[in-house]
């Protein structure tokens, strides 16, 4: 088996970060797997899945020069990683309201109790400054079907909040 | 009957493109049931077309009456297909048995009307929308050497790129 590593890499966004950090792992021989990069406010992020980069030590001390350049933190972890063990998502939530605290907190609580696992989740806080509105999108798998969470969230609905659960259909062929 | 062997991306041959049915015969019929079997055998694939098992003619097969929230036309054999009207469009998942464990967005007509012939060389003609219209384009574009991979989309943004209003 191969030796695994995800690496998250977390600093201030700035142009050329993914196109150093990836050519420093390749000049080294390490071999990259999946990839997911976000972005929030200036913030960046990314987590990579990385092999073939020797020891932890070695992969730290191939990206030192980068990190310190651009002022990135590394996190590494040791992962027994499998490609193709992505789940397919079977349900689309999209909720949005006046923004106000817990709203997270209360649709993913329901959610969950209902039998859903994220797979994404992506939310922003749009609006004006005196009237935010607050827009959440979550994709995932929902165990017990989409008229499950679609139950649990109705009761949020009465506070204010639009909700709409939909499925995902993915067409194979 | 075989199943056989589905092309994987990225098999040069998916990008042959296929050409008309001209002969109506008893081959035709057995290699439509293989072709039938092979979909069958895949996980959870409600179309296939000929080109995905290296039979380059213009045959292809959808069948999503098992999609409950669907209108459906059932299961269909469609050969030399053709869509002769586009409208509407919708973005929707898909996933291809040529490109396995690998599902995008894609961008689709949502409603076609569809010209065809039946395995016996018969005419065919359907109005189809949603699910069903996806299907057929998703089909008819292996016949092209086109893969869903071809139109992808992004993953997070809508259908439409922002406009700004000012």
């Amino acid at each position: 088996m191969s030796n695994w590593f995800m690496l998250t890499l977390v600093g201030r966004d700035r142009p050329g970060i993914v196109a150093s950090v990836t050519s420093a792992l390749f000049e080294s021989g390490c071999h990259l797997g999946e990839t997911s990069m976000l972005r929030l406010g200036d913030n960046f992020t990314i987590m990579m899945m990385v092999r073939d980069c020797g020891d932890e030590a070695a992969l730290r001390g191939t990206l030192q020069p980068i990190l310190e350049h651009l002022h990135l933190v590394l996190h590494v972890d040791a992962i027994d990683a499998v490609l193709h063990r992505r789940p397919v998502p079977d349900v689309c939530i999209i909720v949005h309201g006046a923004d106000r605290a817990g709203i997270v907190s209360a649709v993913t609580s329901k959610a969950a109790a209902a039998g859903l696992n994220i797979v994404d989740l992506d939310s922003m806080v749009g609006g004006s400054e005196a009237a935010p509105i607050y827009v959440l999108q979550i994709e995932g798998v929902a165990a017990q079907g989409a008229e499950a969470i679609q139950t649990a969230l109705e009761p949020l609905q009465a506070e204010g909040v639009k909700i709409d659960v939909r499925p995902i259909e993915t067409f194979v062929g | 009957m075989p199943v056989l062997q589905i092309l994987t991306y990225p098999d040069d041959r998916l990008r042959q493109v296929s050409t008309p049915v001209l002969e109506f015969d008893d081959a035709l019929e057995r290699r439509i049931d293989d072709l039938e079997d092979t979909r069958l055998s895949g996980p959870g694939a409600v179309g296939i077309a000929a080109p995905q098992l290296g039979w380059f003619e213009r045959v292809i097969i959808v069948d999503v009456a098992g999609r409950k929230k669907s209108s459906s036309h059932g299961h269909l054999v469609l050969v030399n297909p053709e869509i002769t009207e586009w409208d509407g469009f919708t973005m929707g998942r898909e996933g291809c048995l040529s490109v396995p464990d690998y599902t995008g967005n894609v961008v689709r007509a949502e409603r076609i009307h569809l010209q065809a012939l039946d395995p016996q060389g018969q005419p065919l003609g359907f109005d189809m929308e949603g699910f069903e219209a996806r299907a057929v384009q998703h089909e008819l574009d292996h016949l092209d050497g086109l893969l869903f991979l071809d139109r992808l989309v992004s993953r997070r943004q809508d259908l439409f790129a922002r406009k700004s209003y000012k």
